[in-house]
């Protein structure tokens, strides 16, 4: 934010850690979710008991009013398309038509006068269903033999992605070792402690409906609903109110959403629905379920030459919308290689479809699965080469740029071995090694582990372009209007929800219009209020947002300054924009910036047609994407007799580049880490045989709690990186990306005497035991 | 099933006189009859403590209990933790530590906090912890949470 002008006193609002202006409503049980909206009529949804199957029959008690896919006529089915990859084409029925295709899928509604009568009403339908034979594991789907879960989907491969660099062949041919992992990574759910819920409510006198929702993506809920239903957008308006916590799970469209708009415009009334916990954990959004088989090739001096990896992606059900089921099989090739000079790679990265829940993006897409896979495949190369984890790492991290990847993606400017040793200092690996030994003495383990990675962010249309999606997302708008009475609105289109952006996006504003950041009041998250843009996900809205809001307040201050050369008669170089006044540099003639707003509208007279009315102006935003990276370390004590891991110490070193709220920035990282430790211990949808799934509760599914978190200790470098115009990099998503690897490297380094291996995530204790009994039984 | 009984329950001081079900639960009750919904629902099921409250002086997990139970009880929600325009110091330390950030837990773990540190204002940091324990959070990875609370315990304790 150079540019002169702007900031008379020198100080900025950019970079401090001013506190939240999102925070007084949250903390006073005023904050306003969805549920807490009340409705004429209450909707509870009829699931699937089985997980594959023909419908047979729906029945339910007289008067009921039940809505199944017969009564949808002309609704079309949730589509989304890939034009790449040999993508299947696969549609999503609102309610389950003809087959039911996972356990929890939706067959059919019931509406009520409350939500305690559909649920007693839900009890007494009986669904019939001819039962075929469930597919759940993603290996399974690729046998011969497997059963067909979609006629659409041959062989179960709804798409395939290849690569192999020219020389690939030569070099790997040449390789010193070869070294290979077989990672596995479980499923997750990413559990934001508000589930889903959506309310709907027409307006008789226009016609038009309003679905309050929990989304990540306003304006292509309203596209997408009014795609399926077939009206304009212009009488549908989409509202996120304050939504606890999304972390992807919020950003695919829900059936669930449709149908309520659907009921609302059928019944011209309020509909509402909540979704409850056992809902959220069998059949809202899935997410990592993977297996890698990851081989590196290594020249004599522990330099990593080439990458061979087969991926399969087990993505469920049907293909979520807009990304598709390609956003985890696809991330996973595209940037497997990380932050190793590597520029030889051959892959292979299938996604598939079975009898499971629809896998959907959750924070960090498929990098904590990668991170945690080359990851180990460097710890074993390290043993393979008697070397120490680190100096192998040093050896191999990209320290060039910019640097162009195997796959063509462009690193800018970061600190892969910077962050590295800055880690390494803290932690002070000899004293650990020290510490390591004596414990091991009185058969206490101690581990150590690392994890550096990348993190591409903040990335534009181009990027999502080149995955050939039908629904390319990537640039942000932002409208900042100064209004009559001085103050500010910006009216943006990404969607935050807990990201603090209605805070940080008025720090940069500020900076620009020379006012405080609390007379800048952000809206977002309503289709009528705000411009249409993408919403918040992909650790993209600070850099992209913010990069609008930037473009349109320089605007705005360009035209401040304007005014008051003409008002003040100096030369617009001669003015100064800061703390609530236009100036006069060297002289002490000012003009309070509130009237010049007020001019801009009620004096244009004045300006004899030179400056237009009013003061707003539009910013757009398309980076090409960059880079932030950092360097995790875990160290953890398991108890080999029970399998149970504690972590003891966590150090991270970052950069994302320039930093505009390092209270949020840090918040970011920390929540980040805690769902990385859980995603690496705790948390793990299973399913049984018949599709069912064991861990439908929250006793069952394992988020941590304060008690598996210990203090996480961060350092900073700032990077500013030449691919955003704030010089901020994205980084919400690192700490999950990270954490996993970090823990699970740890957990091995701890495991090291016993000769034990363990490659899959979480690393539960049951894991754990099974794999030191096995070694026992061996021996 | 559907017979009610009327009730009254007493939230922040104020009556309400409601006619509940014996299978409402308390947060329903208190969100749907009383209509103060600042007391979330996160799972129904007790474990991740987005809708505690207090209950005649300590915390409970509103979603387990019925509303018919709490009648005649003093309950307390985030509601009526600020006095007037001034904050409680637990609401005043999670805005100045970061205890938040989607917000949903946040009354949960105010109304367990304080709950717990009226009860027990010399609490040490490991039985703290123990504590925080009892709810979830998937935003701040707690390190936040525990050191506004910490704070307020100061504060707290300074009356």
């Amino acid at each position: 934010m150079s540019g002169h002008g702007t900031r008379g006193s020198g100080m900025t609002w950019v970079g401090r850690a001013i506190r939240r202006v999102e925070d007084p409503a949250l903390i006073t049980g005023q904050g306003r979710f969805t549920a807490d909206l009340s409705a004429t009529h209450w909707v509870r949804f009829v699931r699937s008991h089985v997980a594959a199957g023909k419908l047979t029959k729906i029945a339910g008690p007289k008067n009921a009013m039940l809505v199944t896919a017969a009564d949808l006529k002309g609704v079309k089915k949730i589509t989304p398309m890939l034009h790449k990859f040999n993508y299947k084409p696969l549609g999503q029925p609102i309610l389950a038509d003809d087959r039911v295709h996972f356990i929890g899928e939706p067959v059919a509604a019931v509406v009520a006068a409350s939500e305690e009568e559909a649920e007693d009403i839900v009890d007494q339908i009986a669904v019939s269903i001819e039962e075929t034979a469930p597919l759940t594991d993603g290996r399974a789907a690729l046998e011969a033999n497997a059963p067909q879960v979609h006629a659409e989907v041959p062989g179960n491969v709804i798409l395939e992605g290849k690569i192999k660099t020219q020389e690939f062949d030569a070099v790997w041919a040449s390789a010193h070792k070869i070294v290979r992992v077989e990672a596995r990574s479980r499923r997750q759910n990413a559990t934001p402690m508000e589930a889903r819920a959506a309310h709907a409510s027409y307006d008789p006198s226009s016609g038009r409906v309003t679905l309050t929702c929990t989304t990540q993506m306003p304006h292509l809920t309203r596209t997408a609903i009014c795609d399926v239903l077939g009206f304009p957008e212009s009488d549908l308006r989409v509202i996120a109110p304050d939504v606890g916590g999304g972390f992807g799970q919020k950003m695919s469209l829900a059936s669930e959403y449709v149908i309520l708009v659907w009921l609302a415009r059928k019944l011209k009334s309020s509909v509402s629905w909540t979704e409850d916990r056992r809902e959220n954990l069998i059949a809202s959004f899935h997410s990592r379920d993977q297996y890698i088989v990851l081989e590196g090739a290594f020249d004599k001096n522990a330099k990593l030459t080439a990458l061979k990896a087969d991926i399969v992606s087990n993505v469920g059900a049907y293909s979520c919308y807009p990304t598709t089921c390609g956003v985890e099989p696809l991330m996973a090739m595209a940037e497997l290689p990380g932050p190793y000079d590597v520029q030889q790679y051959q892959c292979h990265s299938r996604g598939v479809v079975t009898n499971t829940c629809t896998m959907a993006p959750y924070r960090g897409v498929s990098r904590p699965v990668i991170t945690f896979t080359l990851e180990r495949l460097m710890d074993k190369a390290a043993r393979a080469f008697a070397m120490d984890p680190v100096d192998i790492r040093r050896r191999n991290l990209i320290d060039k740029f910019p640097y162009k990847s195997a796959m063509g993606l462009e690193y800018d400017d970061a600190t892969y071995k910077e962050t590295l040793e800055m880690a390494v200092k803290a932690i002070d690996v000899p004293a650990f090694r020290k510490s390591q030994n004596e414990a091991r003495a009185k058969r206490r383990y101690l581990g150590i582990g690392f994890a550096t990675f990348s993190e591409r962010t903040g990335y534009g249309s181009p990027a999502f372009a080149a995955r050939g999606m039908e629904i390319t997302p990537g640039w942000e708008t932002v409208i900042v209007s100064v209004d009559p009475s001085g103050f500010v609105e910006a009216r943006i289109g990404s969607s935050p929800h807990g990201q603090g952006l209605r805070t940080t996006l008025a720090q940069i504003i500020a900076d620009e219009i020379g006012i405080p950041p609390h007379m800048i009041k952000v809206v977002h998250g309503d289709t009528d209020r705000a411009p249409y843009g993408w919403g918040t996900f992909a650790s993209r809205s600070l850099v992209i947002s913010g990069g609008a809001a930037l473009i349109a307040a320089r605007k705005v201050r360009a035209k401040l300054i304007k005014m008051a050369s003409d008002m003040l008669e100096a030369a617009p170089d001669d003015i100064v924009l800061a703390d609530g006044v236009a100036k006069v540099t060297g002289t002490d003639r000012t003009i309070p910036i509130a009237r010049l707003a007020r001019e801009a509208y009620t004096q244009t007279h004045r300006f004899k047609g030179e400056i237009e009315p009013g003061l707003t102006e539009t910013g757009h935003y398309d980076p090409p994407g960059t880079f932030s990276n950092a360097c995790h370390v875990a160290v953890v004590e398991v108890d080999v007799e029970t399998g149970h891991v504690k972590v003891v110490k966590f150090v991270v070193a970052e950069d994302a580049g320039r930093i505009i709220n390092p209270m949020i920035a840090d918040g970011q990282v920390h929540g980040g880490i805690a769902q990385g430790i859980g995603n690496a211990l705790l948390e793990e949808i299973i399913y049984d045989e018949n599709g069912a799934i064991l861990t439908a509760t929250l006793a069952d599914y394992l988020p941590p709690t304060a008690r598996e978190i210990p203090p996480i200790e961060l350092h900073h470098i700032e990077t500013p990186s030449p691919n955003s115009i704030t010089k901020a990099k994205g980084l919400g998503e690192g700490g999950t990306i990270g954490a996993p690897a970090a823990v699970i490297n740890a957990i091995n380094d701890a495991l090291s005497p016993f000769g034990v291996e363990i490659d899959e995530m979480p690393a539960t204790p049951q894991r754990i035991r099974a794999a030191l009994r096995a070694k026992e039984k061996a021996a | 099933m559907n017979s009610k009984s009327n009730i009254t329950l007493t939230i922040n001081g104020r009556d309400h006189s409601i006619a509940v079900e014996a299978r409402r639960t308390l947060v329903d009750a208190i969100r749907e009859d009383c209509g103060q919904t600042g007391t979330h629902i996160g799972c129904e099921h007790g474990v991740c403590g987005a809708c505690t409250v207090i209950v005649d002086g300590l915390p409970v997990r509103s979603c387990l209990m019925f509303a018919t139970q709490a009648a005649g009880k003093k309950i307390r929600t985030v509601e009526g933790l600020a006095n007037g325009d001034k904050l409680h110091p637990m609401q005043q330390a999670f805005m100045d530590h970061h205890g938040l950030q989607c917000g949903f837990c946040t009354p949960g773990f105010l109304m367990l906090a304080v709950g717990v540190l009226e009860q027990d204002p010399d609490i040490s940091d490991d039985e703290l912890l123990d504590v925080l324990s009892s709810n979830l959070c998937r935003c701040t990875g707690y390190q936040n949470i525990i050191k506004a609370v910490k704070a307020a315990a100061k504060d707290m304790r300074k009356g």
